[in-house]
């Protein structure tokens, strides 16, 4: 990660409640402990990457992880949506581990999502693990989409821009101090671009420091890292790889 | 010449005459294991190391060989010997030929591991030996081959080699259901162990037997001269906390200097790098003193393997990784610096030197502290009566169950009720129940789960026969490359780097992940013997520059990784409790006992001493249960959620072997220490503490690997341990909410208490010390207590620390952007 000395780090806004506020190109956003982004101004929920029915998938194949991952997602994304009564709910692709998710969808499961279309715009933004977005499901699909200066796509796009909210990389960061080490999900910001912590509950984790980031962070970023009931904000020098 | 049959009526000719023309006659317990071989006896024979215990081990078979009709040689493996460790196998291998060449017999003797070659394994497999030396990993992967069947069912005879040191963990679990396989295979099969001194044989012989105990026979071998144990009694004074010894640096030195070969066991492997450096510092005379631990790369360790074959060596640091293995005849000293811990594992240890059975072993303890100081003179006191630490009964784990029904799977279909029997006829699975059963074949086929999700997906599926068997090829194959039941953490290279940068060269060794991350980069740390500087990562590698002549940045280990055990615990209690027997122990550490009794008290044998006294703001409350590391820490854990709810403020903890101290806010000596420490702190605090803490999520990992729910390799990728270690986290928090009583939490949860936090070990003490509790209120902190007051600020304290981190790191930012 090289370091702009001319670019400023992101300016923070407010911490209630464990909600950490703050701006991006001009638009008030919070960051909430569970991993979902909320829009201010147009009262829209965003979370990026469910990676629904990612046990089953690999179960097909061999590998018996539990079957409870997608209830668990949708039981996290019910509850913050009950919680802040959002206009719209943006699912930021990655929505499904696989193409074949939809069809493996528990009747339960399936009736639950449906119902988070109701009484509230559910709009599916495609990713790569999800291309064609859902066949059945309730839903807008989307490639990308904008609120404002707010740019929302699943793979942020390379280079500088302003104002877009993205998924697909999974931040997460690593934390020592008190002679112990922490490893947790968290946003990647560099006041120009957010990149949103995975939601879904067997989505695993990429070190912010790692070199994928690189060229989509400037100047000092910040790891906006979840905690138990609350985002903490973690400068670029406490944050360590995953090696030493 | 004398004639050899003649002399030797048990012993054909070639036998016979072998003894006979160098002289040798054979020893009671190699005749005594020849007879219980004609008689077609499973055998277990105790025999102090150079007793020529392998020997006995192999001769009924090489008899058996011999006289064997040449028409009907089935083309089997007619001995299968097993060894915890590949090195042993090859060098038993080696030792073997020797009297097969030399009595001219055509037996053919193999060995295969790991680390064989791919042409000799496919021979192996295509034209068996006669005796085939292996290791138990080996030999799952074995079973769980088509056609495993048909190549064990010549099977005469299985010798495990060491198996006092295999039987109680999850790889004796493992051996003990492939020995149940293999009896299956071939019902007429033998079973011989071959072990070194331990308490009690027959807890082995349980383990071994196909029934009860009974059916296994015990052979004793006339035991050695007795050691000769000497605890280093230093000019200097011993040191009142620590684990290093650097005190007693000097004498140990000299010690090397007079004796021949010395092999210095330390008990872990900072401990192993830190005595290493501190005896070069003063190594004037340039004696080759070398390092032996596991973080070495392989071929380090076999470079100095070798020279020590040779005699080059006048010295070798080590761990526990040269507790067990090649015989070294020349060792004539083992020097123990910081105690040993247990009484069993030092015998082993001792047994390292002089392997010439009627000459005493010669062994010196080195205590790093004064409580230490206590524990080797009980250790050698145990040693000197032949009184040794004992194991509890072994429990079979449903994870290696899983593995090996899996296994079963992939050899051939299985009818479930007939391996349940067979399941039973293994030692430490001999209790397990049939619903235990099921749920473990549950797990197996569709993962165990209550929500049906999975059972188009099973790995193993009923035919229409009514038998199980694997569902394909694939699944037998991934099952294959994942074998084993040692969990070990993923290995990362440590390299140096190239002198521009970060570009990584020459290989140094192999450190455990998390092993240096208290490490940032730019500090110094001692490896391999020598002092580097961090540089960074990069992959799977670590990268360093050579610091030579700088201070290394030590980092902090709590003491020793092996918890002081119970047997050794009690004796040291006893001892200290009684005033007549401070005569054997040097002065300075007499005149501490004294001061202890004047300002505070000396408890009675079964007593639990517990202090309070104010120190700087703080309060503080030391108590003295001397029952090891582990448990005392799961007892601080529980300690400061009872003192937190009784609103003294609890600020933190640290423990050693012997004492644990808590620190708080408010005073803590008027509480109602019986109620404090009463037993019903192991119901739902434990529960409530255990399911959210490190230790189990490592535990469930450990299950996982060994359950075959998460791969250790795939054929595509090789994971690395971090993404490993995050996704079973994950798995870990999922399965616990939707499923809290299924079957790997059940497993996890059972290591955790047994292996990680040693809960059957606290029950006890809280039982012994109930009404037991001797309480000072004391001005000042006594002499006892500086031992653990001087661990703070070593050690950091588990629990909600990861919280604590978030919220510091925070912190700093915003002081960060005030300034």
């Amino acid at each position: 990660m090289s370091v702009e000395a001319d670019h400023p780090p992101p300016r923070l806004a407010r911490r209630i409640d464990g909600h950490l506020a703050l701006g991006l190109a001009g638009a008030e956003i919070v960051c909430l402990p569970s991993g979902a982004l909320w829009l201010v101004a147009d009262q829209v929920l965003v979370v990026a990457d469910l990676h629904l029915e990612k046990g089953s998938s690999y179960a097909r194949r061999g590998q018996l992880l539990p079957p409870y991952d997608t209830r668990e997602t949708l039981g996290r994304l019910e509850a913050v949506t009950a919680a802040m009564a959002p206009r719209a709910v943006i699912l930021l692709g990655d929505t499904f581990h696989d193409a074949g998710g939809e069809r493996r969808l528990d009747a339960d499961d399936h009736a639950r999502i449906g119902a988070l279309a109701v009484g509230r715009a559910l709009v599916w933004v495609t990713g790569n693990h999800d291309r064609a977005g859902p066949r059945v499901l309730p839903g807008d699909v989307v490639a990308s989409l904008a609120f404002g200066r707010l740019r929302l796509a699943h793979e942020p796009e390379g280079g500088h821009c302003t104002g877009e909210i993205a998924g697909h990389l999974h931040p997460c960061a690593r934390v020592t101090a008190r002679g112990g080490s922490i490893r947790r999900r968290c946003f990647a910001t560099d006041g120009e671009r957010i990149i949103l912590p995975a939601f879904g509950a067997l989505a695993g984790g990429l070190n912010v420091r790692d070199p994928a980031f690189a060229p989509l962070l400037r100047g000092r970023p910040l790891a906006l890292v979840l905690g138990a009931t609350a985002v903490h904000p973690v400068g670029w020098s406490a944050l360590r790889g995953d090696r030493p | 010449m004398m004639d050899g049959a003649g002399a030797f009526p048990l012993l054909p000719p070639p036998f016979a005459d072998w003894f006979s023309e160098r002289g040798w006659r054979p020893r009671d317990h190699q005749l005594a294991m020849v007879e219980k071989g004609r008689a077609g006896r499973n055998v277990l024979l105790i025999a102090p190391t150079g007793g020529g215990k392998t020997l006995a081990g192999f001769l009924p078979s090489l008899i058996e060989l011999t006289e064997r009709p040449a028409a009907n040689t089935p083309p089997g493996v007619h001995t299968l010997y097993i060894s915890p460790l590949k090195a042993l196998a090859v060098d038993v291998e080696r030792n073997l030929m020797t009297p097969i060449a030399q009595m001219g017999l055509t037996v053919k003797a193999e060995s295969r591991t790991g680390d064989t070659g791919v042409s000799r394994r496919q021979r192996q497999r295509v034209k068996p030996p006669d005796i085939l030396l292996t290791t138990p990993e080996q030999l799952a992967l074995f079973c769980a081959w088509e056609g495993a069947r048909r190549y064990f069912e010549d099977l005469r005879c299985v010798i495990l080699d060491e198996v006092h040191a295999i039987w109680p963990s999850k790889r004796g679990d493992l051996l003990a259901l492939d020995l149940a396989r293999l009896q299956t295979f071939a019902p007429g099969l033998r079973r011989v162990g071959l072990s070194a001194t331990v308490d009690d044989p027959d807890m082995i012989r349980r383990w071994l037997s196909p029934g009860d105990e009974d059916a296994v026979d015990l052979v004793r071998g006339a035991p050695g001269a007795a050691p000769v144990v000497d605890v280093l009694l230093s000019q200097d004074r011993v040191p009142w906390a620590g684990h290093t010894a650097r005190h007693a640096m000097p004498e140990v030195y000299e010690v090397i200097r007079k004796a021949r070969t010395a092999l210095i066991f330390v008990n872990t492997r900072f401990q192993a790098e830190f005595a290493f450096q501190e005896l070069w510092r003063l190594n004037e005379d340039s004696l080759p003193i070398a390092l032996h631990h596991g973080s070495l790369a392989a071929e380090q360790r076999r470079k100095v393997e070798a020279a020590m074959t040779r005699g080059e060596l006048r010295a070798v640091v080590c761990t526990s990784t040269l507790d067990l293995g090649i015989d070294w005849g020349d060792v004539d000293l083992v020097i123990q610096l910081a105690s040993p811990k247990g009484a069993a594992r030092m015998v082993q240890r001792i047994g390292r030197a002089n392997h010439r059975l009627d000459e005493p072993s010669h062994a010196l303890f080195v205590p790093a502290n004064r409580f230490e100081m206590l524990e080797c003179q009980a250790a050698r006191e145990a040693i000197a009566e032949n009184a040794l630490d004992s194991e509890p009964e072994r429990v079979g784990a449903l994870d290696v169950l899983a593995q090996h029904i899996m296994g079963c799977a992939c050899s051939e279909p299985f009818d479930l009720v007939c391996l349940y029997e067979e399941v039973r006829r293994a030692g430490p699975y001999r209790g397990l129940a049939w619903e235990d059963f099921e749920a473990v074949v549950d797990f197996v086929a569709t993962g165990g789960y209550a929500l049906r999700a999975y059972d188009r997906f099973a790995r193993i599926v009923k035919g229409r026969d009514g038998l199980w068997k694997v569902r394909n090829a694939e699944m037998a194959l991934r099952h294959r490359m994942n074998i084993g039941a040692i969990v070990s953490p993923a290995m990362l290279s440590v390299r140096v780097a190239s002198r521009r940068g970060s570009a990584p060269g020459r290989k140094i060794g192999e450190v455990e992940e998390g092993y240096l991350d208290v490490l940032e980069p730019g500090d110094t740390f001692v490896f391999a013997g020598r002092v580097w500087r961090l540089v960074g990562q990069s992959g799977m590698d670590v990268l360093v520059t050579p610091a030579p002549g700088e201070d290394a940045k030590m980092p902090s280990w709590g003491g020793s990784k092996f918890a002081l055990s119970t047997f050794l615990a009690g004796r040291v209690r006893a001892m200290m409790s009684d005033a007549h027997h401070w005569e054997v122990l040097p002065r300075d550490v007499r005149e501490w006992l004294e001061i202890q009794r004047d300002r505070s008290a000396i408890p009675a044998r079964d007593e639990m001493l517990l202090e309070t006294f104010p120190r700087g703001h703080r309060h503080f409350l030391v108590c003295y249960p001397f029952e090891g590391r582990l448990a005392l820490t799961t007892l601080a854990m529980l300690l400061t959620r009872r003192l937190e709810r009784l609103g003294v403020g609890p600020l933190g903890f640290v423990c050693n072997d012997y004492a644990l101290a808590v620190w708080a806010l408010k005073p803590m000596e008027d509480l109602d220490f019986d109620a404090l420490f009463a037993r019903d702190m192991l119901g739902d605090d434990l529960e409530a503490w255990l399911a959210e803490s490190a230790l189990m999520k490592a535990s469930f990992k450990a299950c996982a690997l060994i359950a075959g729910l998460i791969e250790r390799r795939s054929r595509s990728e090789r994971k690395t341990g971090r993404q490993v270690t995050f996704s079973t986290d994950l798995i870990y928090d999922v399965l616990r909410r939707h499923q809290p009583d299924h079957l790997l939490l059940r497993c996890a949860r059972d290591d955790a208490a047994r292996g990680l936090v040693d809960v059957a070990r606290l029950g006890q003490m809280l039982e012994r010390i109930e009404g037991a509790i001797l309480h000072k209120r004391l001005e000042h902190l006594s002499p006892f207590s500086v031992s653990v007051i001087l661990e703070i600020g070593r050690q950091t304290s588990p629990g909600s620390a990861g919280e604590m981190i978030l919220a510091d790191a925070a912190e700093a930012l915003i002081a960060e952007a005030v300034s």
